[in-house]
């Protein structure tokens, strides 16, 4: 008689990967994707392919001749760090810094730590604020959405509604009247406005986070947590004075704030691992964006929110664990007739 | 909404192949290999020794303590010798050969079909009588079942709560149990209600048996204080702590038992077997055994002569397949993967599951991603992946202070893990290693 198979329990699986979860987010970032290239056309396309492709060398490169092991490649991880930071970016950003970028991301914030699993900050975020410190003036050349779709380099720019609500609030212009100047609220949430590629479109956002939450790769806790904190810190300081700060529809439709709380602050390894931590993580992204925005100099908080959250992530997974069963001390009279 | 457990759970596809298969009776094999040790606590003493002759349902070995079991055999023949078996847990255990002659059972032993419904027992005479006939918990945990009916002083029981769930994929014995002697079930039931002294017992049923909701509920609607909970189809549903928080909302703490929420659980095959021996006089010495698999020819449930080996049920169920990777005794989550088709069926042995090659082997381990699956899938809200990292560090008290001995080794963890790192592994070393630093601590202080 043939051998048997002697293994412990359990002897089915659920057939998850990492490859699934990460083409899951792929595919949830389709959406998003496509009205980049509707909106920002060539200049979306070219980031986009030229972000994932750097990502996928570097790695493939540390891993192998650095690292000496096999390549990690087709798991899809890099894939996903690739398209996050090129979701971060103008679509008319040079190919060079692209490709800088991306080793940052790949090389600093992913392989020195040891590759996928270890990375205490997500990549893309490392990626990105490291080329808006080095490179300023182009990280923040903003394309107009639909007239340059046909152009990259040469790319028509623009103000984003978040730079247009902070320079006039600086310059002392009442929110009302800078309002008027910004898109509609309508068109915020399709993606008429201007903005990096990932950032733009609210609606396709919403829809990949839903791919998501359906497909299990995520759980509601840190996107509900980081849009909810946002939408009340900010809802309390424009019922305090409207004028001055800006309304909580603003702040959750304008900027990275949708792409961050999604795809961003979800990042497996950097993020907390109980429920109850995710949630503390989530308001601390929400609150320190709007303090940013707001009290800040820089338009823009969402990406140094993750990045300082990400920071507190190890201290929340020692201190805040899952609610256990069988926690409190049961009365001894379970049941009344 | 149904019922269910607060923390965790998945939901494994089902595969219940055999829940319309009508319980058959496995013929007799020649001969029976009897363990002395099929249940939780110290081993059975053999009472019989080479050459004796023995009656079917006669003692052939001893409680030996007061956490033991009687054991009785099988079938009737002669011993022929006491030998070292490989049981379902993979190590060489004693056991008592018997060469089977006939059936021919002890006197006593009331074998006609009819259902004998009065209850004339007493509390005392039932609690003496379930010890006498070897009963232990058939869910598969193999508690000896009398030693749940005296609670320790200072606890009372308020509730019974049955086990119908049968949580497990494949696994359908209880069900075709509780469709075919429900009533002979129920009367088990307060058979038990009568040696605890409760009022109430609650019948949990998972919803993937509605026929069986349907009928238990049909039956015991006349019957006072016997009520059916159907519960969500989540796994572990039939965990004890799992059930018993579904049925009343309340958490049995961490390192007790449930008489600490004055619950009692038994599984209905169990209850059944209580029938048996208080209203017919019958030892346990047969069992309801799934015999299943995706490649087995006719999957089934046989009521199977403990000591039976394995290898009877598969060829009643058509010959083992070709492409067989696994024989596992139990269901896919928690059950044991047997090393040879000889391994004998024991009180424990609940199900055969046939598992293909190409669905048996692992995969590959990975890295830890760290996308807390595993923490969102834990009944008892643990870290795995923290539990694991622990345990191959070998860190015992961080792994003390997790919890590592909360964990009711359901097998939902390793199950979801995209990276199929093998978690429940490591929890289990850490267990055994927490287990021994724990128990060594107390024997320090005395």
């Amino acid at each position: 008689m043939e051998k048997l198979i002697v293994s412990p329990s359990p002897h089915v699986h659920s057939g998850d990967s990492v490859k699934k979860n990460m083409y899951g987010v792929i595919i949830a970032l389709l959406p998003a994707l496509a009205a980049s290239f509707w909106f920002f056309g060539l200049g979306a396309l070219t980031v986009t392919l030229t972000s994932i492709a750097a990502c996928l060398l570097f790695e493939h490169l540390i891993q192998v001749y650095l690292f000496k092991r096999p390549s990690t490649i087709s798991d899809g991880s890099a894939i996903v760090t690739g398209l996050l930071l090129a979701m971060n970016l103008p679509s008319n950003l040079p190919l060079g810094i692209i490709i800088i970028g991306a080793a940052v991301a790949i090389g600093i914030g992913k392989m020195s730590f040891g590759g996928l699993g270890q990375n205490p900050f997500n990549p893309a975020l490392v990626g990105r604020v490291f080329l808006l410190i080095s490179f300023p003036a182009q990280m923040t050349s903003w394309p107009t959405p639909i007239i340059s779709r046909t152009a990259y380099l040469d790319a028509t720019t623009g103000a984003t509604p978040l730079s247009v609500v902070k320079g006039g609030l600086i310059s002392g212009t009442p929110l009302s009247e800078l309002m008027a100047q910004i898109p509609s609220y309508k068109d915020m949430l399709i993606g008429t406005m201007g903005g990096s590629l990932g950032e733009v479109a609210a609606i396709a956002l919403l829809l990949g986070l839903a791919y998501m939450l359906i497909k299990k790769i995520i759980t509601w806790h840190i996107p509900v947590a980081v849009v909810g904190s946002v939408i009340i810190l900010a809802g309390i300081l424009h019922l305090a004075d409207p004028e001055v700060y800006a309304s909580p529809t603003f702040h959750v439709l304008s900027g990275g704030l949708l792409l961050g709380a999604f795809f961003m602050a979800t990042d497996y390894s950097s993020s907390p691992m109980a429920n109850k931590g995710m949630l503390i993580y989530g308001v601390g992204i929400g609150v320190l964006t709007v303090l940013i925005r707001t009290f800040g100099s820089y338009p823009e908080g969402v990406s140094f929110a993750i990045l300082i959250m990400n920071s507190f992530t190890p201290l929340i997974n020692k201190y805040i664990k899952p609610k256990r069963f069988g926690e409190k001390p049961a009365i001894q009279k379970a049941y009344k007739n | 909404m149904l019922k269910t457990f607060s923390l965790g759970g998945i939901h494994p596809e089902e595969n219940k192949l055999s829940s319309d298969c009508e319980i058959e009776v496995l013929p007799l094999s020649p001969v029976v290999k009897v363990p002395i040790s099929q249940h939780i606590g110290a081993p059975a003493q053999a009472l019989v020794k080479k050459g004796d002759i023995v009656k079917t349902g006669q003692v052939i070995a001893k409680s030996s303590g007061f956490v033991s079991a009687n054991i009785h055999s099988p079938v009737s023949g002669t011993v022929e010798k006491l030998e070292e078996v490989v049981d379902s847990s993979g190590y060489r255990r004693t056991a008592i050969i018997i060469k089977s002659e006939g059936d021919e059972w002890e006197e006593g032993i009331d074998r006609s079909p009819e259902i004998k419904r009065e209850i004339s027992a007493g509390k005392e005479e039932i609690i003496k009588r379930i010890a006498e006939a070897g009963i232990v918990g058939l869910g598969g945990a193999t508690f000896p079942s009398h030693v749940k009916l005296l609670p320790p002083p200072g606890q009372k029981c308020e509730l019974l709560i049955i086990n119908g769930v049968e949580c497990e994929p494949y696994l359908t014995g209880d069900h075709r149990l509780m469709l075919e002697k429900g009533e002979e079930v129920l009367i088990g039931v307060q058979l038990l209600m009568k040696a605890l002294d409760v009022k109430r017992a609650i019948i949990g049923i998972e919803n993937n048996k509605p026929d069986a909701i349907k009928h238990i509920t049909n039956l015991s609607k006349d019957i006072e204080g016997i009520s059916v909970q159907p519960l969500k189809v989540q796994y572990p549903q039939g965990g004890e702590k799992q059930l018993i928080e579904a049925c009343i909302g309340r958490q049995v703490p961490s390192g007790k038992l449930p008489i600490e929420v004055g619950a009692v659980v038994y599984n209905v095959g169990t209850s059944y077997a209580i029938y048996e021996a208080i209203q017919k006089n019958k030892p346990l010495i047969e069992r309801v055994v799934t015999i299943t698999g995706k490649s087995v020819k006719k999957p089934g449930n046989y009521l199977t002569r403990i000591g039976t080996p394995v290898s009877d049920l598969i060829e009643a169920a058509g010959g083992l397949p070709e492409d067989t990777g696994k024989v596992i005794s139990g269901g896919p989550m928690m059950g044991k993967a047997l090393s040879t088709v000889d391994v004998p069926v024991a009180k424990g042995t609940s199900g055969v599951l046939i598992m293909p090659d190409k669905l048996s082997s692992r995969k590959p381990v990975q890295d830890c991603i760290r996308c807390a699956k595993c923490v969102s899938v834990c009944s008892m809200g643990l870290s795995p992946y923290l539990l694991m990292a622990l345990s191959e560090r070998a860190i015992w008290d961080s792994a003390e202070e997790e919890k590592v001995l909360d964990c009711i080794e359901c097998g939902s963890c390793s199950y979801i893990c995209p990276s199929s790192r093998p978690l429940l592994d490591y929890i289990r070393l850490g267990k055994s290693k927490v287990g021994q630093i724990v128990r060594s601590r107390t024997t320090q202080k005395q």
